[in-house]
């Protein structure tokens, strides 16, 4: 440890410490503008000049680059430091005197215009673009060019530069606002078309677990190695830069499918213009834009800032369509509902539900709508047909207008409204054909997993030990979804408890004395359930039962007739079929 | 059967339990129509089907059968629809010699929630049949055996 002084505070700092970082640790503050936790030491700007009393090079030093030395004495606040500084906050208000942040320097140092040449730069030449360019990103594509005034930052050349990986994180350290990333809103990847989201980040606030993920395709130390602000900066140690995808085997007793739901891809039904108009969202855009947490920070805004004055909401898209999907998506009428109330609580604008049919069928769900209809939302009954931008009245200019057919009025109608919320339906995951077949279960005409009975066995599979549970099997809402997975689970800890497997009663067998030995039924056999005994001259086939599931596949290749079926004998099936023949001949 | 016009055939269909059964058990609940002509027969697997149970069928008097299994890479089983698939043309390379039409037997794979193709596939196959008139091998065979005593 070193002992310095500091302002006539005796502190003690570790070796390494500049006398900046000690002066910060004991909360006195120094002003600095080319400084950056990050990055090394550069003194550039000369903002964190303090004055070396004693036990050190006597005189104004930058305390960013100054060491802490054992018995130093420092003065942060002499009038000498304070004239220096207002030296150079003058001369960077001269040079820039436009930038928001260098006013505010200067005006806290008492300097209302400066002495000199002004100028008008957005640059103060600090320096943080080109360190951070070189440290950080690791590819130095900028640097200083020239000398003295002519000095400038650019990439080489000043033509766009080959070894720039816009990453953006030139722009993101200036502290003045001087260098635009043209094309900006392309190289984020943003979320959910709202905003943009950064390399680190959380996937979504429900997200089990809750822990930041980093975006390898963005993140600059997986593009350029370099970077690693993350980890040097993590309180906790949590950064791992090495971690993998792994694939691990466990070996279970019960299995419960609950792979969810695909949201209906709302740029299908090209009418809507999603993707292609402004202020046409999906319901998910709008729940995130709700949210407190999200990009729009709960507020329900249009793309330039404004609060909407109107809304419309369209149920079943993508849901009770021909076109698409014909089944009900069960959970849109109440989100809808849910998205007027909540437009109506946020920005207090005229809200149009365009329903089918409104299918409030929860607990509690009719009062709901009910409520609504008491809230001045206005509902009309018919599908709606188109939304464009194309304006035919002066009060339809600027406005995105919704065409439908108001039903119960008998009569079609133009609506000029500010935000247009598609409310997507629910689609079976995309990889449910492939989940399907590796599980040996089956799926239901809309692509949904299919239960053993529609009734009797809601949670079951065709395959034993294989559950369903929540949107997987069929579009439902949270309420349907949770008690389907509490009686999955009931079903999967049942199967454990019993410590025992019931086994197929109707299996496979074969006649010892019939069985030559030919080998057919081994090959054939989809479980390996038969096996190979010797007897004394030769070989015959014996079906192990446990692990028999009675197909009847080796019953129907075998030549001699040895195999049979428990339950499914030939005698037997030629019985059924000689009682149904002689049936209906005699009918 | 006494005229060709109020001939109904008589179907022996072979459903696997999984699938094709499920299916018809749904076509049921759905209340779809169908003929009545087919008569389901239900085996553990389509791979249980021993091309004899066809040949049986048509021997007991039987003017058309069904064989309808899970869809391929489907089967409860893994594999067993892959051995009737591959059963299937050795069965009709017999048939033919045998003489009867190719289109009396028939193979088709209906999934669990396909009542809809379980009632029309059936409703197809009473109508080709029916057209095909009756096949009656079980009264030509006890003729052949007079001819021959």
């Amino acid at each position: 440890m070193i002992t310095l002084t500091i302002n006539d505070r005796r502190l003690q700092v570790q070796e390494g410490t500049t006398v900046l970082q000690a002066a910060k640790g004991a909360g006195i503050q120094i002003p600095t503008l080319c400084y950056h936790e990050a990055l090394a030491p550069y003194g550039a700007c000369r903002m964190c000049l303090v004055e070396v009393v004693a036990g050190g090079r006597l005189g104004l030093s930058a305390s960013c680059a100054y060491p802490a030395q054992e018995g130093l004495v420092v003065r942060t606040d002499s009038s000498r430091v304070l004239k220096a500084r207002r030296m150079v906050a003058e001369l960077l208000l001269a040079r820039c005197p436009n930038v928001p942040e260098i006013q505010t320097l200067a005006q806290e140092m008492g300097i209302e215009r400066p002495r000199f040449h002004i100028e008008d730069e957005k640059c103060t030449l600090c320096g943080l673009c080109v360190r951070t360019c070189e440290e950080i990103a690791g590819v130095s594509a900028i640097n200083f060019i020239q000398r003295g005034t002519e000095r400038e930052v650019t990439t080489p050349f000043a033509v766009p530069s080959e070894a720039c990986i816009t990453c953006g994180a030139c722009a993101m350290v200036c502290p003045t606002g001087a260098i635009v990333i043209e094309g900006a809103e392309e190289i984020k990847h943003r979320e959910l078309r709202l905003g943009p989201a950064k390399a680190i980040h959380v996937p979504f606030l429900q997200a089990v677990p809750k822990a930041p993920l980093i975006d390898a395709g963005q993140c600059i130390h997986f593009r350029t190695g370099k970077c690693g602000v993350c980890e040097r900066f993590c309180l906790s140690n949590a950064i791992d830069y090495e971690m993998e995808d792994e694939e691990v085997e466990i070996e279970v007793g019960a299995i419960i499918l609950a792979t969810g739901f695909e949201p209906f891809d709302c740029s299908r039904v090209a009418q809507y213009g999603y993707g292609r108009l402004p202020n046409v969202i999906s319901g998910l855009e709008f729940e995130r834009m709700c949210n407190a947490g999200g990009p729009t920070g709960g507020k329900v805004v249009l793309e330039d800032g404004r609060s909407p004055e109107s809304v419309a909401i369209f149920h079943c898209v993508g849901s009770r369509d021909e076109n698409y999907n014909e089944y009900c998506s069960r959970v849109c009428c109440m989100y809808s509902l849910k998205f007027a109330h909540l437009v109506r609580e946020k920005t207090g604008s005229k809200v149009y539900e365009l329903y089918i049919d409104m299918r409030a069928f929860g607990k509690g769900y009719e009062e709901f709508y009910k409520r609504l209809l008491m809230e001045d939302v206005i509902f009309i009954r018919g599908k709606g047909a188109e939304v464009t931008d194309v304006a035919e009245t002066p009060e339809e200019q600027g406005k995105l207008i919704v065409k439908c057919e108001d039903t119960l009025l008998g009569i079609v109608r133009r609506i000029p409204v500010d935000m247009v919320i598609l409310s997507a339906g629910l689609e079976p995951r995309q990889d449910a054909a492939e989940v399907a077949r590796l599980f040996g279960i089956n799926r239901s005409k809309d692509g949904f997993f299919l239960e053993r009975h529609p009734k009797l066995a809601p949670v079951e599979t065709a395959s034993d030990g294989v559950f369903v549970a929540g949107a997987c099997q069929g579009p439902k809402d949270i309420p349907d979804s949770v008690a389907q997975g509490a009686a999955a689970a009931a079903g999967a800890l049942a199967l454990i408890d019993l410590g025992k497997v019931e086994i197929e009663p109707i299996t496979a067998l074969i006649d010892e004395a019939i069985c030559s030995g030919c080998k057919i039924c081994i090959g054939l056999c989809p479980y390996t359930a038969i096996e190979f005994v010797c007897r004394d001259t030769t070989g015959i086939a014996q079906v192990k039962e446990a692990l028999c599931k009675g197909c009847g596949i080796c019953v129907a290749a075998c030549p001699a007739g040895a195999a049979t079926q428990r339950g499914y004998t030939t005698q037997q099936i030629y019985g059924e079929m000689e009682g149904a023949l002689l049936a209906e001949a005699r009918g | 059967m006494s005229g060709k016009n109020s001939f109904e055939p008589r179907i022996i269909g072979f459903l696997c339990r999984w699938c094709s059964y499920q299916g018809a058990d749904l076509a049921g609940t759905s209340r779809r129509h169908y003929p009545p002509n087919m008569v389901p027969v239900r085996v553990m697997c389509s791979g249980r089907v021993d091309p004899t149970f066809v040949l049986k069928a048509i021997a007991d008097g039987a003017d058309g059968v069904l064989i309808c299994g899970c869809h391929p890479g489907d089967c409860h089983y893994q594999s067993g629809n892959f051995n009737a698939m591959r059963r299937y043309p050795l069965l009709m390379k017999a048939l033919e010699q045998f003489g009867i039409e190719k289109e009396r037997v028939r193979l088709e794979w209906i999934s669990a929630s396909e009542s809809e193709k379980f009632a029309l596939v059936v409703k197809e196959m009473t109508e080709t049949v029916r057209r095909l008139g009756p096949l009656e091998w079980n009264r030509r065979l006890f003729q052949e055996g007079q001819r021959k005593t």
